[in-house]
């Protein structure tokens, strides 16, 4: 099962890497670019028996450093929660 | 002292920790692979030299933190071992959660390389044994994920326990309170970013990283 983690910079974390993102975005001339903020997709191909629990703990232990980062799970099988979460 | 060196694929500064502590110690260390589930016996300082372990791949010492050596890291960090971790060496401490923080990007984005001035701190720990609290030296940094962050509550922690073990004298890399280098809560731990390692001979042109490992030297015996 396909399994999608995306990990962010948690809010008031200084990005640097987002703002150098947006520097050279105002440098191309796009205008209206208010903030960027980079982070990171990490897609999983997952056995059936991999229980949410399991992909949350993949997260704590590997994927995410929740000393900086949050991190969201979308599952494939669970495609419209997501997307709720996503909204 | 007998010291061990610990080196993960990437590693690029180990064969630096090993001569600045031969050189010291007056023992050549022992060479420990990441794949290795024990350490020696007798081992009085565990170094986790600098570099780019797995390619920095996810993040900075994120892959070398969960290697299989890490465990016999954590468990002598556990019975009182001194663990001293260099650049790559800190953010693995870090992500393997044997220190608080984070080392992130540098916030000016740029691969910071050269002499830095540190003032020392106020940690009562083996490392810092060989300076003066307050005292100014210069130490080489080399690093682009050393801007090190934590959440203000652990940051007050780490001060009001006297945990900073070097702080940069100016502008480096954005750490939060220019912080350079931290103590675990029982001193036996340090993680810093700058490279004590290459100031220690003459050659090097600067011998003040030199005095750390005297001063653990003495310290630890």
């Amino acid at each position: 099962m396909k399994t999608r983690v995306y990990v962010t910079l948690k809010n008031g974390v200084l990005d640097p890497q987002g703002k150098a993102i947006h520097h050279a975005l105002d440098g191309l001339g796009f205008s209206g670019v208010n903030d960027v903020r980079a982070g990171k997709l990490i897609e999983l191909d997952l056995a059936d028996t991999v229980s949410d629990e399991d992909v949350e703990a993949m997260c704590r232990k590997l994927l995410a450093n929740t000393v900086i980062e949050n991190f969201r799970i979308e599952r494939a099988a669970h495609a419209d929660s997501a997307a709720d979460q996503v909204a | 002292m007998n010291s061990a060196v610990i080196i993960f694929p990437g590693s690029n500064c180990d064969r630096d920790m090993l001569t600045a502590l031969e050189a010291v110690t007056g023992r050549a260390p022992t060479r420990v692979w990441h794949r290795e589930t024990a350490l020696p016996d007798s081992v009085d300082l565990i170094a986790v030299p600098g570099g780019f372990s797995y390619g920095d791949y996810l993040r900075s010492g994120a892959m070398a933190a969960n290697s299989p050596v890490m465990r016999a890291v954590k468990d002598a960090a556990d019975r009182g071992v001194p663990v001293l971790g260099v650049c790559n060496g800190f953010q693995i401490l870090t992500e393997a959660g044997m220190l608080p923080g984070a080392l992130m990007r540098n916030a000016g984005i740029r691969f910071v390389c050269g002499d830095v001035a540190l003032t020392v701190g106020e940690a009562r720990s083996p490392f810092t044994a060989g300076y003066r609290s307050g005292e100014e030296i210069v130490i080489p940094v080399a690093h682009h994920d050393g801007n090190f962050q934590a959440d203000q509550e652990t940051l007050d922690r780490l001060e009001g326990e006297g945990r900073i073990a070097f702080r940069y004298a100016g502008e480096c890399n954005g750490s939060a309170r220019d912080i350079a280098g931290i103590v675990s809560d029982r001193g036996n731990v340090l993680g810093m970013m700058p490279h004590p390692e290459r100031a220690v001979e003459p050659a090097h042109g600067n011998q003040e990283g030199r005095r750390l490992f005297e001063g653990l030297l003495e310290a630890v015996g």
